[in-house]
């Protein structure tokens, strides 16, 4: 059971504070167990048993009854209060592993902390794509860490929610569009492990598995340079098509990656006809493009229920990008408008 | 695809023949049944000339008992319908191992799944628990009839509008694959395109109408028709379940209304609520869905809280344990499940402080849920227990409860939450929950108030035999689910990779099979008490030695309920009077004033099902026009001012005398 004996410090601090909410919990259920069994044989109308056909009510009993849960919610609240802020998934880890602090001791000088290592995550139909900034690799439904070094994964989902969840590793948390989530994690086992989504998205979710090794430092550098020599480009335009519905993708890698294509796809304009997120939001806050605003915005043809199997939809509208520092003048957005 | 040319487009909007699952071998069989089943009963009701009888004395009937006898009645059909769900569903996973793709492709098994979780909360769980209130609460609270007897009848026949349009799509097109609280943007036009998702919304929209007004109807007969003396520190505790659970209804069901509608704009005129784009916001959504669902499971559990009350004092022959810490229970559980919504999303992102608030008030609730426990435990303490069928009913939800609430603290505790989320874990702690809190608790009120709705008791071999089947499949059927959770296996899934896995997956399937044979036990002993109802018939009215006043008139009893409004006096009004010597009155009946049937309820509930199945199929003309005839009809009743009529005197004395005779014989 892998959640009783993670590989991961976060999945174990977790495990550990469920198996305390459980001893707990069990200070009142199995005497109430017992009291239940034991009452209904005893007072069984056969048993002739003492019968109080009019007591109802005692003020201690009423005191005990209400206190001592109370008492172990206090207990169990107190817990669940640090846990979850010691635990929050946004918090950078402040341990390796038990007994591991994160300054590692060098001698005769100032420990050097560990920085946590960036993987962004992206949620596609129906695959995992797992980019690499610093080493500027990607790869598809594989992702490979180093033992005992931090991670932290930056989590955005192409189309509909998703739920990143590698159960050795640490928790789950939600992979939504045009949204980034976090997840601070590390892994202190070398191992093969399953990874999955954990929130339906459709007619592939069953397949959306990847793995996740935790390998030593060595053999990752070795999976980089793997990655570097033997994979694909991924520009903007080769994740266009690789973000199609597909399912049951086998293991990819890619390099060559451009440093803003996650910022673009979490801001939803890959395409780069279409105005990012930020952008829009950016205007919104100054107050909006008033009546002109409307002008960028153009009819789309929106394809993704015909890839899903559904019929054409009517055109839907989307913002266009005004401009760009690759494209200043706007020239993208200006010919989809035309187009339409 | 055949072309369809334009005025086909006009008469029947999105409908054409392939939208006929014609292809689907499961489903032609099904249909097929369906088709011969619903014939031979259509015969068989023509050949013994019961259409009218159907028609004057239940389906237009505006009496709370027959209402919710029907509401039962569409509970346990919807029952069939959920569980066979829930077989294939077990069937699939415990045989789609090791590249096996099983016997449901996605597209059917995504459908089953929603309907599974749909039918059972909307058209199972809920006819029930409201069924049960709308027979049981009049009578305890020594009532005539509900506030609202046409609204009434209106509201049962939407919720049959809902469950109609449900069980439509099983043959005209399909049902929505998205789960059953249909999560955006997966549940918005541009990833669900179909017209299941359209059933799912106007089936919920319409139903959920039923549910809000039989709410208010419930709330104004409880606060305003008790009988005098009946004080709300004196009202039968179930009656105290029933009425936090109606607030809960009024107070929540236009929320659900609303984002549904929201969500129907979403789809039906392109505005951006719940998508991604042009400020859209999905998490808006599953917030709202949630404000509504988590009372929601509080509506379905206090009322059988209240049943539970019940049987443990008539068959411990006791006072209830704590009468005044069980009301402050349910209403602090009533308050406290407004605040708890967010932890069925931990994991969506939210600071540590909010989840941490929302993980404590969660686990607070469990304080004044363990009271009752206790209180239920502390009646059976120098109490006298017989052990009928509704107090073994009893004894199995308290045993199966606790490890439900257990685990269920376990999910409210976020750090814990991350890990056991959306798992088979938390597949197992509802049903744990909804099958040994609401499911329990319907069969025990089912075994506990039948001989009061029809005068004979329920036969207690099928009873105890259905009884085991359903305690054993249930705990077989779903521990090896918390295990599968604790090994990373996440719910909704159609296929698995880990051949280890399978072995929990086939004795899970076997649990559901055993509870299978607890529902057919259940029928069985239906049809037995039937056949042998002169053997188990009841003259007295008061089989079980009740205490509240429900049991104080005959079985079943008279359309007028009770000849001469009683009085309480104290708790427990019945046990009180009977202790008192009561002796009922023989003479000075008068004439009784009721309403009067009418057809309107399920005229109205059939256009409006008609509309929404219309829109369902963008068929505007018909949608169109069924809109208005709501419309008409809605004012077209109004001007009916034939509503009520005198129960002559006679009538009652000849009522009246025949029990007094049955009592004399008893």
């Amino acid at each position: 059971m892998v959640l009783l004996s993670p590989s991961g410090d976060v999945a174990l601090q977790q495990r550990n504070l469920m198996l305390a909410s459980v001893a707990l919990m069990l200070l009142v259920i199995i005497p109430v167990m017992a009291l239940t069994i034991f009452f209904a044989w005893r007072y069984r109308a056969s048993a002739k048993a003492t019968y109080h056909p009019d007591w109802n009510h005692s003020l201690p009993l009423e005191v005990v009854i209400w206190s001592v849960p109370l008492l172990i919610i206090v207990v169990l609240g107190a817990m669940t209060w640090m846990g979850t802020h010691l635990l929050d998934p946004y918090r950078p880890l402040n341990r390796i592993a038990a007994g591991k602090p994160m300054v590692e001791a060098k001698a005769g000088g100032n420990g050097v902390r560990k920085q946590p290592m960036v993987i962004q995550v992206v949620a596609l139909d129906w695959k995992w794509l797992f980019l690499y900034p610093a080493q500027g690799i990607a790869s598809l439904n594989e992702v490979v860490a180093p033992v005992d070094q931090p991670i932290e994964f930056r989590i955005t989902s192409s189309s509909v929610m998703n739920s990143l969840f590698i159960p050795a590793l640490a928790g789950q948390i939600y992979a939504m569009p045009g949204m980034q989530t976090k997840l601070n994690a590390v892994i202190n086992r070398p191992g093969d492990f399953e990874g999955f989504s954990a929130n339906y998205s459709g007619a592939g979710f069953s397949d959306m598995r990847f793995r996740f090794r935790g390998v030593d430092d060595k053999a990752f550098g070795e999976w980089v340079q793997g990655a570097i020599r033997g994979g694909s480009t991924l520009g903007r335009d080769e994740y266009l098509v690789l973000e199609r519905p597909s399912e049951r993708e086998p293991v990819r890698y890619f390099r060559d990656i451009p440093s803003d294509l996650f910022t673009a796809i979490l801001n939803m304009c890959v395409d780069r006809a279409k105005m990012c997120m930020r952008d829009m939001m950016a205007m919104d806050a100054k107050g909006g493009g008033g009546k002109e605003g409307i002008h960028t915005v153009v009819a789309l043809e929106y394809d993704k229920s015909v890839r899903r199997g559904g019929q054409p939809l009517p055109p839907r509208p989307f913002v266009t990008a005004i401009c760009t520092p690759t494209d200043v003048y706007g020239a993208a957005g200006m010919s989809a408008r035309a187009v339409n | 695809m055949t072309s369809y040319p334009d005025w086909w487009k006009l008469i029947f909007g999105r409908f054409t023949l392939e939208a006929i699952p014609y292809h689907e071998p499961i489903l032609i069989a099904t249909f097929a049944a369906v088709l011969l089943g619903g014939l031979a009963l259509v015969a068989l009701i023509s050949r013994f000339k019961l259409w009218g009888y159907l028609w004057h004395e239940w389906f237009t009937s505006v009496d709370h008992k027959k209402i919710g006898i029907m509401y039962m009645i569409l509970g346990v059909i919807m029952l069939l319908r959920g569980f066979a769900d829930a077989l294939m569903m077990r069937g699939q996973q415990a045989i789609a191992f090791a590249g096996n793709e099983g016997y449901l492709p996605p597209h059917h098994y995504d459908q089953i799944f929603t309907a599974h979780g749909v039918i059972m909360i909307f058209f199972v769980a809920m006819p029930f628990v409201t069924g049960l209130m709308n027979y049981v609460v009049p009578l305890q609270i020594g009532a005539r009839d509900v506030a609202f007897p046409f609204l009434n009848n209106f509201s049962f026949w939407m919720t049959v509008g809902g469950a109609v349009l449900v069980m439509a799509s099983l043959f005209i097109g399909e049902f929505a694959k998205v789960g059953w609280l249909a999560y955006p943007p997966l549940s918005g036009a541009a990833y669900s395109p179909g017209v299941g998702m359209d059933y799912y919304l106007w089936a919920l929209q319409i139903a959920g109408i039923g549910t809000t007004l039989s709410g208010v109807n419930l709330i104004a007969t409880i606060v305003k028709m008790r009988a005098p003396g009946m004080d709300l520190m004196k009202m039968p505790i179930f009656t105290w379940t029933s009425l936090c659970t109606n607030v809960l209804i009024v107070a929540t069901f236009p929320i659900l209304a609303a984002t549904l509608a929201l969500l129907t704009l979403d789809r039906y005129v392109g505005t951006n609520f719940f998508t991604n784009d042009l400020g859209g916001n999905p998490m808006m959504y599953v917030n709202l869905i949630w404000i509504w669902g988590h009372p929601e499971v509080y509506i379905l559990i206090l009322p059988l809280f209240g049943v539970y009350s019940e049987v443990a004092s008539t068959f411990c022959g006791k006072r209830l344990f704590g009468y005044a810490s069980m009301v402050y229970a349910t209403v602090v559980i009533t308050i406290l499940s407004y605040l708890v919504w967010l932890h069925h999303f931990f994991t969506m992102g939210s600071g540590a402080s909010v989840n941490s608030f929302f993980g404590i008030t969660t686990m607070i609730i469990s304080i004044p849920t363990g009271a009752k426990i206790f209180n239920w435990l502390f009646t059976m303490y120098r109490g006298r227990i017989r052990f009928e069928l509704p107090m073994m009913w009893l004894l199995a939800f308290m045993i199966t409860f606790v490890i439900g609430g257990m685990t269920g603290v376990m999910l409210a505790v976020p750090p814990a939450d991350f890990v056991l989320h959306n798992s088979l874990f938390l597949i197992a702690h509802f049903h744990n929950v909804i099958i040994g809190g609401v499911v329990f608790g319907v069969f025990a009120g089912i075994a506990y108030w039948f001989p009061k709705a029809f005068g004979f008791k329920l036969d207690p071999f099928w009873g105890h035999l259905s009884f085991w089947f359903w305690v054993i499949g249930f705990y077989v059927a779903f521990m090896p689910l918390y295990i599968l959770g604790l090994m990373g296996v996440t719910r909704r899934l159609s296929r698995f990779e880990d051949p280890s896995l399978q072995i929990w997956f086939v004795i899970a399937a076997f649990g559901a099979v055993l509870i299978a044979l607890g529902i057919l036990c259940f029928l069985i002993q239906i049809g037995v008490s039937i056949l042998r109802r002169e053997q188990l018939r009841d003259t007295t009215g008061d089989p079980w030695d009740g205490r509240t006043l429900e049991w104080s008139t005959s079985s079943p009893p008279p359309a007028y309920n009770f000849a001469f409004t009683p009085i309480a006096h104290d708790l427990d009004a019945w046990a009180d009077m009977k202790k008192r010597g009561y002796q009922r009155p023989l003479t000075g009946y008068r004439p009784i004033h009721m309403p009067r049937n009418t057809g309107a309820g399920l005229i109205i509930a059939g256009l409006a099902t008609i509309c929404g199945f219309a829109l369902i199929w963008y068929i505007w003309w018909l949608a169109a026009l069924s809109f208005v005839s709501v419309i008409a009809a809605v004012i077209i009743h109004t001007f009916n001012y034939d509503r009520d009529f005198h129960i002559p005197a006679d009538e009652v004395v000849q009522a009246e005398d025949a029990r007094t005779q049955l009592l004399g014989r008893a």
